[in-house]
This record gives C-alpha cells, sequence and structure tokens, in this order.
C-alpha cells in the first residue's frame, strides 16, 4: 500500500473527516488493506521546501488518507444490494472477500455513496451480477474513469466505474487498482458495450491496458502521442506569459497550496 | 505527316516511326480482374473533421457501396484541449471556469454538475440557499431551450432548411440576452459556483425572462408549424437512424435519444438534484425510436423547460433579497460584482471596505482567491440532466484546494458510439440527418 513508508497513525490524520477516519480504523473490515487508504504523505505547505522556511509549516507531515472500509450496516439499500452480491457470487464458487476487496461508504450523511473495490481479477464476473441479477439491475454503465495516485505504490492506476440502476434508482461506483508495472484489467465491454470509448479514454490518459477491448486505440489524443497525459507525472505544459509588465508562470510551476 | 482521322490525345501509330514499343491496357486477363473490381466497388470516404454537416469537428469514415453505407466510424480528439488536466492546476472555484468551455452550447450544465458535486464533498449540499438552486434551475432550463434550438436550427440546416436555422437562432438570442443580464456574457459565463452562484440576478430579471419567453415560444410556434408537419422533413427524418430501447441501454445512451425509444428515464425524475422533485413538469416520451422523434421529443421538451422557468420566476420573487451563496465564509467567494465602465468586476464599494477599512477582510479575501477552500479526501458522483443526455462528474479530492480527478461523462461523448449502428445500411444522405439527431458538441466530446 503505502511502500516503505510507515503507515501513519489515524490521529495523524488530518481534515474535518476525521471523526469518521478514526471510527473506521476499528473496523474488522472486508480486506485485509490497512485502512484508511493512505494514498499519499503531503509535506510540509506553501510548497516551501528546503532552506528559508523559517515558519515551521515545513515540519508538518499530512498523510492522505481516502475514506476506508465502512463498517455494517451501510446504511439504506446498501446492505442488502452487498449481500445479494455476495449471495449470487458464493453460487458460482467465488468468495465474497476475494471478489470485492473492501466496501467502502462515503462521503458521510445522507448522501453517501457506495464503493465497491474489486479485485481486478473478478472485475467482469462482478459486472456481469450486478447486471444480471434482477435485485441488483444496474443495467446502465454510465463510463469509466482512470485516477492515478503515484505515492500509492503497487496500486497506482485506478480504473473507476460508475454503475446506475434505472429498474431500482441506485448508483453504484466500482473501482479496481492495478499497479504501474502491470497494467492491466479486464475489459468491461463484453458486459457493457457502452464503456467501449470510455476505455478508451482512460487507456489513452492513463495507459491502463484493458484486456479484451475489441480496438483499444488512443481516441482523444494523436495515434503516435507519447506518454499519458493524465498522469501525475505528466507536466501539463506552458509557457510564461507577459501581462501588464509582469510575467505570469505556467500553472504547473506557481506556488501551489496543497 | 498523315491527315488527322479522328481526336486522339496520344499520337496515332503511324507516327511512331522507329519502332517505339507500344502497350495497352486491354486484353490479357485484366477483362476479368476488372470484372472482379466492378463487382465489390469499396470506397472510404472521410466525411469531416471540416464538413458543414457533421455538427462540428467530427471526423466521419464511411465505407460506401454506391449510396448505401457499408461501415460508418467516428474519429474524434480534434478539440482535446485537456480541460480535465487543466482542472488539477487550479482551485475548486476556478474549476468553473474551466468546464463551462467543455460543451459549449449548454455551459450551466457542466457548472452545476461540477459545483454539486463538490458540494457533496464540502458536505454543504443542505446548507445551498434555496434562490440560488432556483437561479441554478432557472439558468439551466433556459441553457436546455437554448440548446434544443440550436440542434434543431443546424439539424434543419445541415438538411438544407436555412430557415429553420435562421428562427432557431433568432429565438436562442433571446435566452442568450437573459443570460448577458445575468452573468455578464453569452457564454462560458462561470456563473455557478460553489456554494450557491456569483451573484444575485437583475431585479428587473422577472420581465426580461417573461419577454423572452413570449418570443420564444412564438419562435418555437414556427419551428413547430416549418417542421413536425412538413412532409418533406417527415421523409427525410422518419425511419432513419433508428436505434431501439435494445440498443439505447447497451450503448449507454440517455436523454432524449434514450426517450425516443421509450423509456422515461430522466435524471430530473430519477435522481433529483437542485430541488427538481418540487417542479411540477413532465417527461415526454415516444416508441419510434428514429430522428422524426427525437426532434418531436426536443421541441416539447422546451415547452416542457418554459414551464420550470414560470416556476422559477415565482420562487425568485418569492425569495427576493435572500442570499444567493452560502452563509459559510470559509467557503463563499468573497467578492462581490459589479458591472462598470469598463465591463463586469469587481464592485468599487467592496474594494473599497475591504482595502480600507478591515485588515482581516482584506485577509480573508486574498487566502480565498489566491489559495482557495480546501475539500475534504474522498470522491464524489453527480449527475444532471444534461440537454443531450446524462452528464456525469467524477471529483476527487485529496484535502488540498484544488481537484485532485475531475473527470466529465460527457453524454455527446458516449452517445457518438451509436453512429455505426444508427447509420450502417442506410443511405449516405442519411448519415447526416442521424449524426443530428444524436446533437454531438464536439467541445463536450473531446474536453
Amino acid at each position: 500500500m503505502s511502500g516503505e513508508r510507515p503507515v501513519p497513525q489515524p490521529e495523524e490524520v488530518q481534515g474535518p473527516r476525521q471523526g469518521e477516519l478514526v471510527t473506521d480504523s476499528g473496523s474488522a473490515g472486508t480486506g485485509s488493506l490497512p485502512q484508511p487508504e493512505v494514498v499519499d504523505v503531503r509535506r510540509g505547505l506553501f510548497g516551501a521546501r528546503g532552506s528559508g522556511d523559517t515558519s515551521g509549516y515545513g515540519g508538518l507531515v499530512q498523510p492522505v488518507a481516502m475514506p476506508g472500509a465502512a463498517e455494517r450496516p451501510y446504511g439504506g439499500w446498501f446492505d442488502e444490494a452487498v449481500d445479494v452480491l455476495a449471495e449470487v457470487l458464493a453460487a458460482r464458487g467465488v468468495p465474497f472477500d476475494e471478489a470485492v476487496e473492501r466496501v467502502v461508504v462515503d462521503p458521510p450523511g445522507a448522501r453517501a455513496e457506495l464503493t465497491l473495490w474489486v479485485a481486478r481479477e473478478r472485475l467482469v464476473t462482478v459486472c456481469q451480477i450486478l447486471r444480471d441479477d434482477p435485485d441488483l439491475r444496474f443495467e446502465l454503465s454510465l463510463g469509466v474513469s482512470g485516477v492515478h495516485y503515484p505515492h500509492d505504490v503497487g496500486r497506482e492506476l485506478h480504473a473507476v466505474y460508475h454503475l446506475t440502476s434505472v429498474t431500482h434508482g441506485r448508483r453504484l461506483r466500482l473501482e479496481v487498482a492495478c499497479p504501474d508495472a502491470d497494467p492491466h484489467v479486464p475489459s468491461t465491454t463484453p458486459v457493457y458495450p457502452a464503456n467501449d470509448w470510455h476505455e478508451r479514454e482512460t487507456f489513452d490518459f492513463f495507459g491502463i491496458v484493458f484486456d479484451g477491448h475489441p480496438g483499444l486505440a488512443r481516441i482523444e489524443m494523436p495515434d503516435d502521442w507519447p506518454g499519458h497525459p493524465q498522469r501525475k507525472d505528466y507536466p501539463l505544459g506552458g509557457i510564461p506569459v507577459e501581462y501588464k509588465g509582469a510575467t505570469v508562470p505556467p500553472p504547473d510551476t506557481r506556488r501551489q497550496y496543497s | 505527316m498523315t491527315a488527322q482521322t479522328g481526336y486522339h490525345a496520344t499520337p496515332a501509330v503511324d507516327d511512331l516511326a522507329g519502332g517505339t514499343p507500344m502497350f495497352e491496357a486491354s486484353g490479357g486477363d485484366w477483362d476479368e480482374i476488372a470484372r472482379e473490381v466492378v463487382g465489390e466497388e469499396r470506397i472510404v470516404v472521410n466525411m469531416g473533421p471540416q464538413h458543414p454537416s457533421t455538427h462540428g469537428v467530427l471526423r466521419l469514415m464511411l465505407e460506401i457501396d454506391g449510396e448505401t453505407v457499408t461501415e460508418a466510424r467516428c474519429g474524434v480528439g480534434y478539440l482535446h484541449t485537456g480541460i480535465e488536466k487543466n482542472m488539477e492546476f487550479r482551485t475548486w472555484t476556478q474549476g468553473t471556469t474551466f468546464c463551462t468551455r467543455m460543451d459549449y452550447l449548454a455551459p450551466f450544465f457542466q457548472e452545476t454538475a461540477f459545483c454539486l458535486a463538490t458540494e457533496k464533498l464540502l458536505g454543504i449540499t443542505d446548507d445551498v440557499p434555496e434562490r440560488a438552486s432556483v437561479v441554478r434551475v432557472l439558468m439551466m432550463e433556459l441553457n436546455r431551450v437554448a440548446s434544443h434550438l440550436v440542434c434543431l436550427g443546424t439539424g434543419g440546416n445541415e438538411m438544407g432548411a436555412t430557415t429553420v436555422m435562421t428562427v432557431a437562432f433568432t429565438a436562442r438570442e433571446e435566452i442568450l440576452r437573459v443570460f448577458e443580464a445575468v452573468t455578464g456574457l453569452r457564454m462560458n459565463h462561470a456563473y455557478v459556483r460553489p456554494g450557491g452562484v456569483a451573484q444575485d440576478v437583475p431585479d428587473d430579471l422577472g420581465d426580461q425572462v417573461r419577454h423572452a419567453l413570449r418570443e420564444v415560444r412564438k419562435y418555437l410556434g414556427q419551428l413547430g408549424d416549418l417542421l413536425l408537419a412538413n412532409p418533406i422533413f417527415r421523409a427525410r427524418l422518419t425511419d432513419v437512424g433508428t436505434l431501439d430501447l435494445t440498443g439505447c441501454m447497451a450503448l449507454g445512451i440517455t436523454g432524449p435519444v434514450l426517450r425516443s425509444a421509450g423509456l422515461p428515464y430522466d435524471v430530473r425524475k430519477a435522481f433529483p438534484y437542485c430541488g427538481y422533485e418540487t417542479y411540477d413538469f413532465d417527461v415526454p416520451t415516444s416508441t419510434n425510436a428514429d430522428s422524426y422523434d427525437r426532434v418531436v421529443l426536443r421541441v416539447e421538451e422546451c415547452y416542457q423547460s418554459l414551464r420550470i422557468v414560470e416556476q422559477c420566476l415565482q420562487r425568485l420573487a418569492a425569495t427576493a433579497e435572500q442570499p444567493v451563496m452560502v452563509a459559510d465564509r470559509k467557503i463563499a467567494w468573497p467578492a462581490q460584482l459589479a458591472v462598470g465602465a469598463d465591463g463586469q468586476g469587481n464592485s468599487l464599494e467592496h474594494i473599497r471596505t475591504i482595502m480600507g477599512t478591515s485588515m482581516e477582510a482584506l485577509i480573508h479575501h486574498f487566502k480565498l482567491v489566491t489559495e482557495g477552500f480546501r475539500v475534504p479526501v474522498g470522491q464524489a458522483w453527480q449527475t444532471v440532466e444534461h440537454p443531450r443526455g446524462e452528464l456525469g462528474v467524477h471529483v476527487v479530492s485529496d484535502g488540498g484546494t484544488r481537484p485532485y480527478r475531475a473527470h466529465f461523462r460527457d453524454p455527446s461523448f458516449n452517445n457518438l458510439q451509436a453512429v455505426s449502428v444508427m447509420c450502417e445500411g442506410g443511405q449516405v444522405a442519411d448519415v447526416v440527418v442521424a449524426v443530428a439527431s444524436l446533437d454531438p458538441v464536439l467541445g463536450g466530446v473531446d474536453r
């Protein structure tokens, strides 16, 4: 998860959701992953690096912790849907923990969204069940989006799927992680043909290879473009602009506060 | 030299003295080969990206056999500007300035969806003042009418009905005047901000909108007369570009195209936001699933949107003088806007107050404007009913002042996947009709 870095204690977690995160950290959880999910550790403030920082802010250490696994009851229809999924998975001989690494309910409150972290080997099976089981029936896929966490060693690239059940009026998010060294995720196009272009886009921008896709080519960038632009290590680019006598640096070289 | 007996591009045989060799492209086994070529004539036509009938910089690769399209493929990406990447380098508030430029015909939808997602992460969805939500709904519904008018107008123009285009754009002009009065701009507004809207609407907005509504209704009536009962138009669109419900569901098609196949799925009803559940409106559907039905649905949706606009005007009158931004000063944009001699900008009165009387207010203003507010770690998904379908926004925050990732699921992008299914087996001329009925906006497709 966080590689060689020490796993920060929940007490160190900054931000308004400290309460929730502390509660979550005690849960038995559904997977063996540490909780909450620390994806980065931020040091210092105001982008000050090296010498010259007399404020003392340079010593700040803030782990960036994505919401961890939720404890039952998840609330609303979430429990029922997860139960049905576990049941159908079991009927197919797949242990729930093997297919779904963790169940996350976030953000807290009435507008919570259900996220299932799915093992990439089981992604297509889970999608098939979510689409076909009449009690789940997530028949509409609203595409794939990628997120790059360069500091989450071994799980750098995430593919995020948003499913909608028109029948039941529900929404669900699937998240699949794969390492940068082996960026392969099975294609969901056999189950959701709508994901065809979305997977091409995610491949184009993040370099996630969707195995089994009918024609995984770049879609937005030119075919011979080097690199995958939405990755965090890909520079934004830009040139300094002169404006009213002052020079405005390109956006990615300006001072940043986070 | 002998007299010329006929017209030849090359000299006659007699002129070729000295035993110059001669070749003929006939005889041998070439006759057979030529016959085979005629039997399997396969022509690939590149339509676009600079073609007036592809609705923008859309490239269509058509394989045609005579007049029949045997294969149709889309090429997109010509308008890719990396807006999502750029948003990762700007504050959450500046994000609206970027996402408004995606689908430039429906800017308020991107702004509102992004702000709703940000508010969900901030946990302030319930704190957004009612008046701000009413203004958002008002602008979105006017925008829906404007967007549908462009769809009908350009769609008509692409089929050669120029009058349809002029009527539709005249009607859209009335709506753009309202936008200009409220936001100062005709497009790319960046008016909806996390926590509310940039500033309150002008006092006389009610009269302006009512005037616009009267005009738009008149022009919509004209468009209906020009289009819907016109036998040429009907013959051109009926049973063209059909995509049944199965196809729509498989390809994730939403919006008027899905509703033309009979499923009354509308995010405003299915997953209400901005208080849509409290407005009185209908979701029109039909079952023929062809291009003609989509035109009928778009005209009908315009009338439904006008119904919502009228309800918004009543609510605006009822909520006069109420705030349009959250009360939390850690999030609410500190500047007050005013129209000056050189256009819209910060209110001089506000600047005088913070510069002259309150050091704390100045610091607060500086911090919030340059640094921005922090958004708790997490991710959120928000969809709105865009004129072209379901627009989804996936935002991820790492607890900083800028989005860690902002992804827009644009309905045009997804719906363009249907071009192959809708065009293959039809006529070349019907490709234009089918693409127009999808109404893709390439700014949204490529982002």
